[in-house]
């Protein structure tokens, strides 16, 4: 690589970090107990709006596997997500009414928290529909894994979301709170996903799953990217650049093997899918606060009023991560 | 008075390490314990207070440690040293860690070693029979000198061995000296030890030793050949390495591999594997068993993922495995066949092979409206869409993904120069391809197509042109695919013969003989349509020499009857 561009990567993750500070000042507290942080703490980072429904088991799953404390951001929820959180012994909250398209989508403020708060610990950075699948994970915490991670001198570990949607119509079965939302949708697509390389940032660009394949047939170039590094042993110097897709310096997106072998990866299982969803589409399309211009959403809206089911003969239902493992979703790479 | 005795090396978890050694000082075996000198003082302080009530628990003098370096050997010779003099009934020394973990109760242990009394053991093994290390410093960890640690000076250190190689600097052994290699944790007599220990030559040794990348895996392993009266060459410590050369570690959900491993002691536990400490530092079992250690079982595990880290599933590509070209070790998961201008030539070739093959036979995968799965379906196996623009997106992974999603199952798909070619390539690399081409055959097709012959003729131009292309790729040096390929003409002198070849390569030599044939389309206006493409200036070279006459030892083909093969 020339001498010009890693110096260009340098600049912009510069960039990046004067940017999530900036952005960061529109940052309100609402529960500051950062303070109980210990020096081996797992940190889950999350920002969301109006989630409410979802949080009691995004945080008992978390909890679950040894997060030792969850730090929010709050994009002006109206549904008693932040005063929920707020209650929460261990969680700090921040909220902002300022625009999540132009913190690039929640990014700025989870960079300036990550660097204040993350250095030094494992990090976790996820939706609150995002779930942390990994080798193990029915049998061994978290930290289990990171210290693992850290004694191989790995600095960051890749996990690929994988959507998960119900059988029949989205609508069909309600999504109660507390409710674990893969008892709804428990099936995925388990070998549909393209995959490329981006020589700039080193990272993967994986494409593809149920929602490649019913509402971005005719522009798959538009598709949702499905890779992701969602846990990484934060340095204060460390940025995310593009949602969690991709990190700088670009050293941390190598998180895959070029020689053949499998490194030890997870899989973020995606439970957008749900009742909520619908709703919550038609609003965030109202809001075009989304990646290019919620042609995502756009996407999903016109397609979901049509026929709202992903299900085939050929879905997967879920049962563990083996399961997943075998069908060559994730890996346990060396950790066994 | 007991006559095992411990050694035990920390740094970490102390909270655990302390719980192992009152495990064994309450079975009346005395330890002596070296802690690092990074642990602060009031770790140590609080750690030493936590073990103040057990009389036969005593602490070593503390050096420094740092990994791969001599430091180690020095913390174990002065802890051993100690336990010698302290505890003079004690007959075998065992060095363990402070992440180590007794799998089976003390006795036994004490037992099998009663009944061995002058038995080390001790993995010691000349560099010259094994691989034993990572990173190529095999024998050179002896010859070279190291004086800069690996992990806080990865540059020098790199830098000094490199001088090293380019100068021939090379080192002198001591006389007797013969390299050994082997785990560090070993149990070892108090004659062999003693002798090891009080070496007149230790001065000299030791010199030659400091220098050396990693002593304790060879200081001594390599000295007690020159004591012992029997090695056992094995380590009682359940430790396995990893292809990086860190120790695997032991979890909670290894409870039921290690007890079935009747193994004395693993290496390296987790600290926070409540259940393996709970376990295993209670229940003393009932009456001592002699059960061998068997680590079989555990090793397999680990070189299980060995082989998944280093060589992967062939043929998976996912978010943590994408091999740089060539380095796929198989470019597809498993065997597949593609049959290029079969369908142009048979009108009923997918459903013959189908039948006779016994599973689903595709069309054309790679048909620009859309890829033609067996049986005509919209989504196939692990949801894999039919739809052209998302299979154009990445022919090579949908390729892929295919082979990959039916595993077990061999594919077999149809292909033509009316198909995107983009996948040929690609296909033509794989050695797990199989192709078979018939080329010219699109002609037939074109010949039975109810269209103008302007049209005719500029498709016939373009699929030759791509066809060409393909066999040159085919044809190219770098093609790893198992190919036929047979001109048009070649192919119906013996169609009956080719095909028997394909499936023998298909199945093995098992393959029956065929017994039904597909129905070859109607040729008898063929060569004068041939004659008409030439006649307006497109010559179809790859037809190949196609008989004027037509086809003569062919039975009758109007009749649409399969015809029988003796």
């Amino acid at each position: 690589m020339k001498a010009v561009r890693r110096y260009g990567l340098r600049l912009e993750r510069k960039k990046y970090l004067v940017r999530a500070w900036r952005k960061s000042r529109s940052l309100r507290v609402v529960a500051d107990r950062t303070d109980a942080i210990q020096p081996n703490d797992v940190l889950c980072f999350c920002t969301l709006r109006n989630e409410k429904v979802r949080l009691k088991y995004f945080l008992s799953y978390y909890r679950d596997r040894g997060v030792s404390h969850f730090l929010f951001v709050d994009n002006d929820s109206n549904d008693g997500s932040r005063e929920f959180l707020e209650k929460q012994p261990d969680c700090s909250v921040w909220t902002t009414p300022a625009s999540y398209k132009r913190s690039r989508f929640g990014m700025d403020w989870i960079n300036r928290l990550l660097r204040l708060y993350g250095h030094r610990h494992w990090c976790l950075v996820v939706d609150p529909d995002e779930f942390l699948v990994y080798p193990f994970s029915d049998t061994r915490p978290i930290p289990a894994l990171t210290d693992w991670l850290e004694s191989s001198s790995i600095k960051s570990f890749g996990a690929m979301i994988l959507d998960m949607y119900p059988k029949g119509p989205i609508m069909a079965q309600p999504y109660s709170e507390g409710q674990d939302p893969f008892e709804i949708a428990c099936w995925f697509d388990s070998g549909n996903y393209m995959i490329e390389r981006n020589w700039d940032y080193g990272n993967l660009w994986i494409q593809g799953g149920p929602r490649a394949r019913t509402f971005f047939q005719d522009t798959p170039a538009k598709a949702p990217a499905l890779n992701k590094i969602p846990l990484v042993k934060w340095d204060r110097a460390y940025t995310y650049a593009s949602s969690t897709h991709m990190l700088l310096p670009r050293g941390l997106n190598l998180v895959y093997d070029e020689w053949g072998g499998e490194k030890t990866s997870g899989v973020l299982l995606h439970a957008k899918f749900i009742d909520t969803f619908t709703e919550k589409a038609a609003e965030e399309l109202e809001r075009r606060q989304h990646y290019a211009a919620s042609a995502e959403y756009r996407a999903y809206h016109a397609g979901l009023t049509e026929n709202p089911d992903f299900w085939t003969k050929w879905s997967e239902r879920y049962i563990n991560w083996r399961q997943l493992e075998i069908l060559g979703l994730m890996s346990k790479g060396n950790w066994a | 008075m007991s006559t095992l005795g411990f050694v035990m090396l920390c740094h970490t978890a102390l909270h655990r390490a302390s719980q192992v050694a009152r495990h064994w000082a309450e079975r009346d075996c005395p330890i002596v314990i070296h802690v690092d000198k990074q642990v602060d003082r009031a770790r140590f302080d609080a750690f030493q207070k936590e073990l103040a009530d057990l009389p036969n628990v005593r602490f070593s003098r503390r050096v420094h440690c740092e990994w791969g370096t001599w430091s180690l050997v020095r913390a174990s010779q002065m802890a051993s040293k100690q336990l010698l003099r302290e505890f003079p009934g004690v007959r075998h020394v065992y060095l363990s860690s402070g992440s180590c973990l007794p799998l089976r109760p003390v006795e036994e242990l004490r037992a099998y070693l009663a009944a061995r009394p002058m038995t080390d053991f001790i993995e010691s093994v000349t560099i010259r029979d094994v691989d034993w290390t990572v990173g190529g410093l095999n024998d050179e960890r002896f010859k070279f000198r190291f004086p800069f640690s690996w992990k806080r000076h990865r540059f020098l250190f790199d830098k000094c061995v490199e001088l090293q190689r380019r100068f021939g600097l090379l080192r002198k052994t001591p006389d007797d000296v013969v390299p050994h290699l082997g785990s560090q944790w070993w149990c070892l007599t108090r004659q062999t030890l003693t002798a090891i220990l009080e070496d007149p030559r230790r001065n000299e040794l030791e010199a030659y030793f400091k220098l050396v990348w990693i002593p304790d895996e060879s200081y001594y392993q390599t000295l007690v050949r020159n004591y012992s009266r029997s090695i056992e060459s094995r380590s009682l410590t359940l430790s396995k390495f990893d292809f990086q050369g860190k120790p695997h570690v032991f979890y909670d959900d290894h409870l039921h591999l290690l007890r079935r491993s009747d193994c004395f002691v693993a290496r390296k536990i987790w600290p926070k594997a409540n259940r393996l400490y709970r376990t295993f530092l209670t229940g003393d079992g009932g009456g001592p068993r002699m059960a061998e250690p068997a680590p079989g079982k555990i090793d397999r595990v680990f070189s299980r993922v060995l082989e998944r880290r280093t060589r992967g599933r062939p043929g998976l590509y996912m978010h943590s495995r994408f091999p740089n070209p060539d380095w796929e070790n198989g470019k597809t998961a498993a065997p597949y066949s593609v049959f290029h201008g079969f369908n142009d030539l048979f009108d009923d070739f997918e459903s013959w092979l189908s039948r006779r093959l016994g599973t689903p036979v595709h069309g054309n995968l790679f048909d620009p409206k859309k890829a033609r799965f067996a049986g005509d379906a919209d989504i196939y196996a692990g949801c894999l869409s039919a739809e052209a623009k998302l299979r154009d997106y990445d022919p090579e992974h949908f390729l892929t993904n295919l082979i990959w999603n039916t595993r077990g199952e061999r594919q077999v798909f149809q292909f033509s120069p009316r198909d995107e070619q983009r996948i040929g390539a690609y296909m033509s690399n794989d050695g797990n391809a199989q192709l078979s081409v018939i080329t010219g055959a699109w002609a037939v097709r074109l010949y039975l197509s109810n269209r103008n012959f302007s049209a005719i003729r500029q498709d016939a131009a373009t699929f030759q042109k791509r066809e060409v292309e393909f066999i040159n790729t085919l044809r190219h040096v770098k093609s790893r695919a198992d190919i036929r390929i047979w001109t048009l003409a070649e192919f119906i002198e013996e169609p009956m013969e080719n095909l028997q070849g394909i499936l023998d390569a298909m199945e093995g030599a098992s393959a029956m003989r065929l017994t039904e044939a597909p129905r070859m389309a109607d040729l008898s206006g063929f060569p004068a349509f041939l004659q008409a493409l030439k006649n307006q200036g497109m010559n179809p070279v790859t037809v190949g020499d196609f008989p004027h006459e037509g086809v003569s030892h062919r039975p009758s083909v109007d009749t649409n009857r399969p015809y029988l093969v003796s």
